[in-house]
């Protein structure tokens, strides 16, 4: 009855509220409207500002992209030269005894030194001279051997081949050195210029498919520095740290996921977990640094000590998507293999980790391409030696992609601006890949329970 | 004999050990497996993990200490003279270790250390063999054992199953392992560096020159280890790429998630992502070919000096590096603020815009802070975009369209190259590591307790 009471006594009180509030708000006056054009033309706005936001974002990848990608397509083709090369028998192979070694210590750079001087015969100083040699590469006598120990019928004749040029007048025929500009402020002279333009005009410039990029090491020269020595070295140092980080990081997700007790060294392991996700990569350098070299004594510059360094940085992305990917297995599987007399690690083995294994792979995959881009810590343990050699296991001395891509960076010569543009190109393909990999694993094995 | 024939090598005597193990316990149970308690293949896993596992610890243990102890005993042997001085010493190491890889013709040295070498290279190739010996004998006497044991009682299973749980349990305790190596090892080097150097000066030191002289009788400056122009670069890098990241990040995150078609979302998310996945490398190749000279020339344009190694170009491609990181994270946070709070900002008649401003951000803000933490620890942390992109010289400047240095770009100079590690110079790397490590932890962990404090709230 007391209930009733006091809600009658509220209705009442809520009357005379009501009366005495204004009167009600009249829709269609202007004030009103104002002030609603006034709102949604905010909203607009703020819609506007959340656009061009992603607009910013988007375009930032545009112009990096097409940045790398303008300034580094050219350096899959390469400049060559045609000259005429006379095979003489006196210089090549003077007893005519026919065998590859004696043929292999021959003077070739001499033949293509004569060949330029035969096509240019108004080239008489000394000075103009060696200018007139940088045209091709000091590389082209190798490739020159190459074709005469591959046919050794060559001796004795005069052919017309294609030389690699040199990188200033590869520079030159694609158009990055301006023949317009005061001689003074460009890498050729007059004259180098003049040789190109009689070359180009007789036909025997050309731009070819530039495969020795992918498949030597290092150089000083940048006509000659390809990115094979460092696609092995990153290969032997992720070979390193999957072997590691992806048992490691799969037992111990298991151990955290399935048969953990909640217990302080659970709790510590977590944290750390964590904490190690976050901490900068250039701190496991030093970790590195001074474990593996300093206390370790292991080789410098080696993949193996590149491969440690980075495995503890993937530990914690493989540690956690594996326990994401062991915690989305529902229950009932666990219930139904125990429930049959499987032991815990039987259920866990049998039943558990093959549901989990695509998300363990996705997050797997996705760790590897963290560490195949990572470059700062490979810096501290030495992997920035120059290195011509392609590396033959992970204890040869050996560089990798993005250490490659920074040391380019910093060399002085036109040439490896291209370069380094395109060992970007190559990276961010390798990149592309794994984590296409990741992302159809991940649709083509996603199940949800 | 190769690390990894060595490996394989191991791995190769389990499969034979699983085999006979698995053989064994098959003859035992005299063709019905009910007779065993375990099942043959656990029997046969008994054997090859007694096989592996002391030869592979063997092996651990034998390369965690071969360097070291060979190195102590090279040492012992040379003259006093060259062990005498630490610059010598390292000198003669080096000139010991080329001799000893048969790369040592060319060196000029004294007998001692061309002895010396070759006793390494004897030494190592003995160290080699024993290792060799070692193991086999380890993995051997581990075979011999477990096979006996086989018996049709024997509780296979629940050995191999307690062997692997230990082995789950030293795998996650590396998490540990290496927090534990990395303070260590800062922890030991800066202490190094901070008993020649006051942590004083080193703190809050106004100059930063550490080249020293590695020899006496060089010229060079005494060298000069105050660490505040590296701070104040690192964090007007940082308040650069914050200012481009966090309004771009958040304003993104809002859109994704409040505004954009499914489709517009399924196009524009991936982008950004890609964003996140390009190496740091590339950025700092970007900054320093791309965003550099373009600010420097149209500062020339507007009568600004820009130098080419702005603090602004390398701000704001890191800026740009860390956008996806404050996006995703926001959007995860704003996510979680229910659909009641939205539903009734809406019921009130509230436009989006001033839903998300005056109700789902102040709801979300705790995480926002939280995901902005953790952005500027990343930004902290990040090297490769300012070693291409930002200067050495450390001035003490504010002014974004100069030059500054970073603590993680002389952490890099300091360290690439030749190291002396009783000169101040490298350790000054160690303790600028560890300021950086300690600053990014307290920042990660503040941050981490933010946004877990606010989830609690919703959940």
């Amino acid at each position: 009855m007391t209930d009733m009471a006091s809600l009658m006594e509220d209705r009442a009180a809520a009357k005379v509220i009501s009366d005495k509030m204004h009167k009600p708000v009249d829709w269609d006056s202007p004030k009103i409207a104002r002030n609603i054009k006034k709102r949604y033309a905010a909203e607009r706005r703020f819609k506007i500002y959340g656009l061009s936001a992603i607009g910013i974002a988007l375009l930032a990848l545009f112009v990096l992209g097409f940045s790398i990608g303008s300034k580094g397509y050219s350096a899959f083709f390469q400049t060559y030269v045609q000259l005429e090369i006379h095979f003489d028998p006196a210089e090549i192979d003077p007893q005519g005894t026919g065998d590859p070694a004696v043929i292999g210590k021959a003077n070739f750079d001499g033949l293509i030194k004569q060949a330029l001087r035969d096509r240019f015969p108004e080239v008489t100083s000394r000075r103009d001279k060696r200018d007139l040699y940088d045209v091709v590469s000091g590389g082209a006598s190798y490739d020159l051997r190459e074709r005469v120990l591959a046919n050794p019928n060559l001796i004795g004749q005069t052919r017309k081949v294609w030389l690699i040029s040199g990188d200033d007048f590869d520079m030159l025929n694609k158009g990055y050195i301006d023949a317009d500009v005061d001689e003074g402020s460009r890498r050729l002279n007059d004259k180098e210029i003049s040789w190109y333009n009689t070359l180009v005009s007789s036909g025997a410039v050309e731009k070819q498919f530039h495969a020795r990029f992918f498949t030597s090491g290092d150089s000083r020269e940048p006509e000659l520095a390809g990115i094979w020595g460092a696609a092995v070295g990153s290969f032997y140092t992720l070979l390193v740290t999957l072997a590691l980080s992806f048992p490691i990081g799969v037992l111990a997700a298991v151990y955290l996921e399935e048969f953990a007790p909640k217990n302080r060294f659970t709790t510590i392991v977590e944290v750390n977990i964590n904490n190690l996700a976050a901490v900068p990569s250039i701190v496991f350098g030093l970790l590195g640094l001074e474990v593996y070299l300093n206390v370790m004594h292991l080789p410098r510059s080696a993949p193996v000590v590149g491969g440690l360094t980075l495995a503890l940085m993937t530990l914690p992305t493989i540690i956690i998507a594996s326990r994401a990917a062991i915690k989305a297995v529902p229950p009932s599987i666990r219930q139904a293999a125990l429930g049959l007399g499987a032991s815990p690690v039987q259920t866990v083995t049998h039943h558990v980790l093959p549901l989990a294994m695509p998300g363990i792979l996705t997050g797997t995959i996705i760790g590897m391409a963290q560490a195949l881009g990572e470059t700062a810590p490979l810096l501290m343990i030495g992997m920035v030696a120059f290195i011509v050699d392609i590396p033959g296991g992970a204890l040869d001395p050996a560089t990798v992609l993005p250490v490659q891509i920074y040391l380019w960076a910093d060399s002085p010569e036109r040439a490896f601006v291209e370069k380094t543009s395109a060992a970007i190109m190559v990276l961010l393909a390798f990149l592309i890949l794994m984590n296409g990999l990741a992302v159809y694993l991940r649709k083509k094995f996603e199940r949800k329970w | 004999m190769s690390l990894s024939f060595l490996l394989l090598a191991v791995a190769a005597l389990c499969a034979l050990s699983f085999y006979f193990g698995r053989q064994r316990a098959v003859a035992l149970s005299g063709g019905r497996y009910s007779n065993l308690h375990s099942l043959p293949a656990h029997y046969g896993t008994y054997v090859a993990l007694w096989c592996g596992l002391p030869a592979l610890l063997l092996l651990l243990v034998w390369h965690i200490f071969q360097g070291s102890i060979i190195e102590a005993m090279i040492i012992a042997e040379l003259p006093s003279e060259i062990t005498g001085d630490s610059g010598q010493l390292s000198l003669a190491l080096n000139s010991i270790s080329l001799i000893a890889a048969d790369n040592g013709q060319h060196l000029t040295v004294s007998p001692e250390v061309i002895d010396a070498g070759h006793r390494l290279a004897n030494l190592q190739s003995i160290a080699n063999a024993a290792l060799v010996v070692v193991m086999l004998t380890g993995a051997s006497i581990g075979v011999s054992l477990s096979y006996r044991k086989i018996s049709p009682d024997l509780r296979a299973r629940n050995n191999v199953e307690r062997i692997s749980r230990w082995v789950m349990i030293a795998c996650s305790a590396i998490a540990i392992l290496s927090t534990v190596g990395i303070v260590f090892s800062l922890l030991f080097e800066a202490l190094h560096f901070f008993s020649k150097i006051n942590p004083v000066d080193f703190l809050f030191g106004l100059e930063w020159s550490p080249q020293t002289a590695i020899r006496a009788d060089q010229v060079a400056s005494d060298g000069a280890f105050g660490a505040i122009p590296l701070f104040v670069g690192t964090l007007l890098i940082t308040i650069i790429a914050m200012c481009v990241a966090v309004p771009v990040g958040l304003f993104s995150a809002i859109y994704m998630g409040e505004y954009a078609s499914s489709k517009f979302r399924a196009v524009a998310k991936p982008a950004l992502e890609i964003l996140a996945g390009v190496p740091t490398v590339v950025y700092g190749f970007f900054a320093a070919l791309t965003v550099a000279p373009f600010l420097r020339n149209n500062g020339a344009i507007l009568g600004l000096d820009v130098s080419s190694e702005s603090a602004l170009a390398a701000g704001l491609v890191m800026g740009v590096m860390i956008i996806p990181f404050v996006s995703s994270l926001s959007d995860d946070v704003m996510s979680q603020v229910p659909q009641s709070l939205r539903d009734g900002s809406y019921g009130l008649g509230a436009t989006k815009s001033e839903t998300i401003r005056h109700v789902i951000f102040p709801a979300a803000l705790p995480g926002i802070v939280g995901a902005v933490l953790l952005a500027v620890s990343r930004a902290i942390g990040e090297t490769m975009i300012v070693v291409m992109a930002a200067g050495l010289a450390a001035n003490m400047t504010v002014n974004p369209l100069q030059a500054v240095t970073t603590v993680t770009v002389q952490i890099v100079t300091l360290l690439v190259g030749d190291q002396e590690f009783d000169s101040a110079k490298t350790l000054s790397a160690f303790a600028l590591g560890l300021v950086l490590f300690l600053v990014t932890l307290g920042l990660n962990v503040f941050a981490l307790k933010v946004v877990q404090k606010y989830r609690e709230k919703y959940d």
